[in-house]
This record gives C-alpha cells, sequence and structure tokens, in this order.
C-alpha cells in the first residue's frame, strides 16, 4: 500500500503533500487540547507499533504480499487525530530510511493510510460500539470490523490513485507515463488482496490490542472510548 | 529526562514488552517473498507490466539516501540469517526512531 515514488505523477503527488499540510495542522491542534501528558508514551510506543506491525508481510497467493497497518488501533486507543500524527511519523522514517513508500508520495501515503484510515475506523467503531463496555464482545467486534473498514478503505484511496494515472497521464503515443495499470485492474488486485487477508488481518490485530490495552490499562481504553467509560 | 517522565514511559512496561515481542518476531514478515501489488522496484516492471513507463522510470530514485533499504544492511543478504538480522535491526532502529520522534514532537507542540 505505500505507493513508490514515480507511480504518481507529479501533479497527483505534489498536491497531496500541500494538501496533508493543513490536515497535519487540524492533528496538532486537536492532539494540543486533547491528549493527556500520560497519555503520550502510549502514542510514541502505539506509533513504533504501528511501524512493526507494517514489517510484517503476509503472503497473497499469486506471488504479492500484503500487511496491517495497526492505524485504527491507535485511533480507537488516542482518538483518530493522535493516530494521523503517529502513523505518518512511521511513514515518514519508513520513507526516509527504509525507502519504503516514496518520498514525492509521502503526502498521498499519509492521506491513505495516516488519514482516511484511521478516521474511518475510528467512526465505524463509534457506530458499532455505542456505549457498551471497552472489554464487551461488542467492542471487541466493532474493533475487528473498524480495523477491516479502516485497511479497505485505503487499500481503496490508494487503488484509485493508482488506476487513474494509466487514465490520466500518457505520452503522445497513448503509452501510460506512470502506473500503468487500468483502473478497474487496481481496483481487482487491491480490493481482493485487502478484503480476504490482510484486512481480517487488521481486524484481529485492531481488536486483540484494543483488548489488551483495555484489560492492563483501562483508563487509555476509557477516558477516549466515544461512548465514555460507562 | 526528568524523573517523571521516566517513570510515565516505565508504567507502560507491558507495551513497550509487547513491542519488543514484535521486533525480535519481525523475520517472519520476510517468509512472504512476494512484493506487494504496486511496490514493485524497476527491475521488476517489465515482469509485471511489460516495460518501465518513461514518468516512472524519471521518478523512482527520487531518493536514494535510505541507510538501510528494504530494511535490510546493503550487502547482507546473502542467508535468511543475515536478511533476518538486518530486519530486526530495521525494526528496531525504526521503532527507536518513530517512537522518539513522536515523544519529541508533543514536546515541540505543547511548549
Amino acid at each position: 500500500m505505500h505507493i513508490p515514488d514515480g507511480y504518481l505523477s507529479p501533479q497527483t503527488a505534489v498536491p497531496f503533500v500541500i494538501g496533508m499540510i493543513p490536515v497535519m495542522g487540524v492533528a496538532v491542534k486537536k492532539v494540543q487540547s486533547s491528549l493527556k501528558k500520560k497519555e503520550v508514551p502510549v502514542l510514541a510506543v502505539g506509533a513504533a507499533f504501528s511501524f512493526a506491525i507494517m514489517m510484517f508481510n503476509l503472503p497473497i497467493p499469486g506471488g504479492s504480499s500484503a500487511h496491517a497497518v495497526g492505524a485504527v488501533l491507535l485511533a480507537i486507543l488516542l482518538g483518530p487525530w493522535a493516530a494521523c500524527i503517529g502513523v505518518s511519523v512511521a511513514l515518514v522514517i519508513q520513507a526516509l530510511i527504509f525507502g519504503d513508500g516514496g518520498v514525492l508520495a509521502i503526502g498521498a501515503n499519509c492521506f491513505n493510510i495516516a488519514f482516511i484510515m484511521p478516521m474511518l475506523g475510528y467512526y465505524t467503531y463509534r457506530l458499532i460500539r455505542g456505549k457498551a463496555d471497552a472489554l464487551s464482545t461488542r467492542a471487541m467486534a466493532a474493533a475487528f470490523i473498524a480495523g477491516y473498514v479502516g485497511l479497505n478503505a485505503a487499500a481503496l484511496v490508494t487503488a484509485i490513485e493508482f488506476g487513474s494515472q494509466y487514465h490520466l497521464f500518457q505520452a503522445a503515443d497513448g503509452t501510460p507515463l506512470y502506473f500503468p495499470v487500468p483502473l478497474k485492474v487496481t481496483l481487482a488486485a487491491m480490493m481482493s488482496e485487502h478484503l480476504i487477508l490482510a484486512g481480517p488481518v487488521e481486524g484481529l490485530v485492531t481488536a486483540l490490542g484494543t483488548w489488551f490495552v483495555a484489560k492492563n490499562y483501562p483508563g487509555i481504553a476509557s477516558d477516549n472510548s466515544p461512548a465514555g467509560s460507562v | 529526562m526528568a524523573w517523571g517522565e521516566v517513570s510515565m514511559f516505565r508504567e507502560y512496561r507491558k507495551l513497550w514488552m509487547v513491542l519488543g515481542f514484535f521486533i525480535l518476531l519481525s523475520p517472519l514478515g520476510l517468509l512472504a517473498t512476494g512484493t506487494a501489488f504496486g511496490e514493485w522496484g524497476l527491475d521488476q516492471l517489465p515482469d509485471e507490466v511489460g516495460f518501465i513507463p518513461a514518468g516512472l522510470e524519471k521518478l523512482a530514485d527520487f531518493w536514494q539516501h535510505s541507510p538501510l533499504p528494504d530494511y535490510g544492511i546493503p550487502g547482507l543478504d546473502a542467508t535468511f540469517a543475515q536478511s533476518a538480522g538486518g530486519y530486526i535491526l530495521s525494526a528496531l532502529v525504526g521503532c527507536i526512531l518513530v517512537a522518539g520522534i513522536t515523544g519529541i514532537l508533543y514536546k515541540i507542540v505543547k511548549e
């Protein structure tokens, strides 16, 4: 899901970088006012956890691979804006130090993985959990579904960014200049991998992670629980 | 770092332990040898899509300063043990950087 440099045209990649600046500004403002000091180590360890979980490549039949992200877990524990910052830091380090994901493409990658994913996952979790207890079966199911939905939403926007290049940017003779695969193919490839394999794994990571933190650190899970600690 | 902050991190010992566990297990991620869809290197593109698009080729090497490219130590990938060592080192370095920078960012915006 980490878009490398060259796969997106500069006309696509650069607006994403510029567009993500105000988004990060909002994220910083939200975190400044809402994240408690005692939660900072949780954000730090959570961002590192997201980095680590992305190294667990899952084999996809047919020779491909995919991985979970952990962005929805962070969003459930600390809120979607804190998750946005934590996962963005992980993505920037991946691009600069490990060459995983492009540097020009960092805006698009942050939008897909650090913004769309935690936002959609967080509100899915809120909606399903309702007022149920943090350790209830319902909350666990909500976390699983939220992880599944969040990762697939990220895969969907990534597939659209990939596929749009084929249709929008061609040389005079019709040869694609950037990612040369039509939208319907990128959609089929990205969505089948994430709907069938990586999505359920993300759901599992999200549910188990939420359970582990709620069990060991009840204050973290309940303080930020959308329904309050009822 | 002030003592209060050290104890603040100590309070979450269990979370750091889980993270350490995942770092040690990270070479499991090497078992999936396939490249993710749309993350192919220039050397893989001809096989995957038939050619290397001109615009893509120009931008692909935009950033060439990754000290641990593909989560490995350059040149040390002859055996699985070498790759696994580089992978664990990468996980460790990455986690320290990500956690450290996240903490520092918070300090900067809060003050």
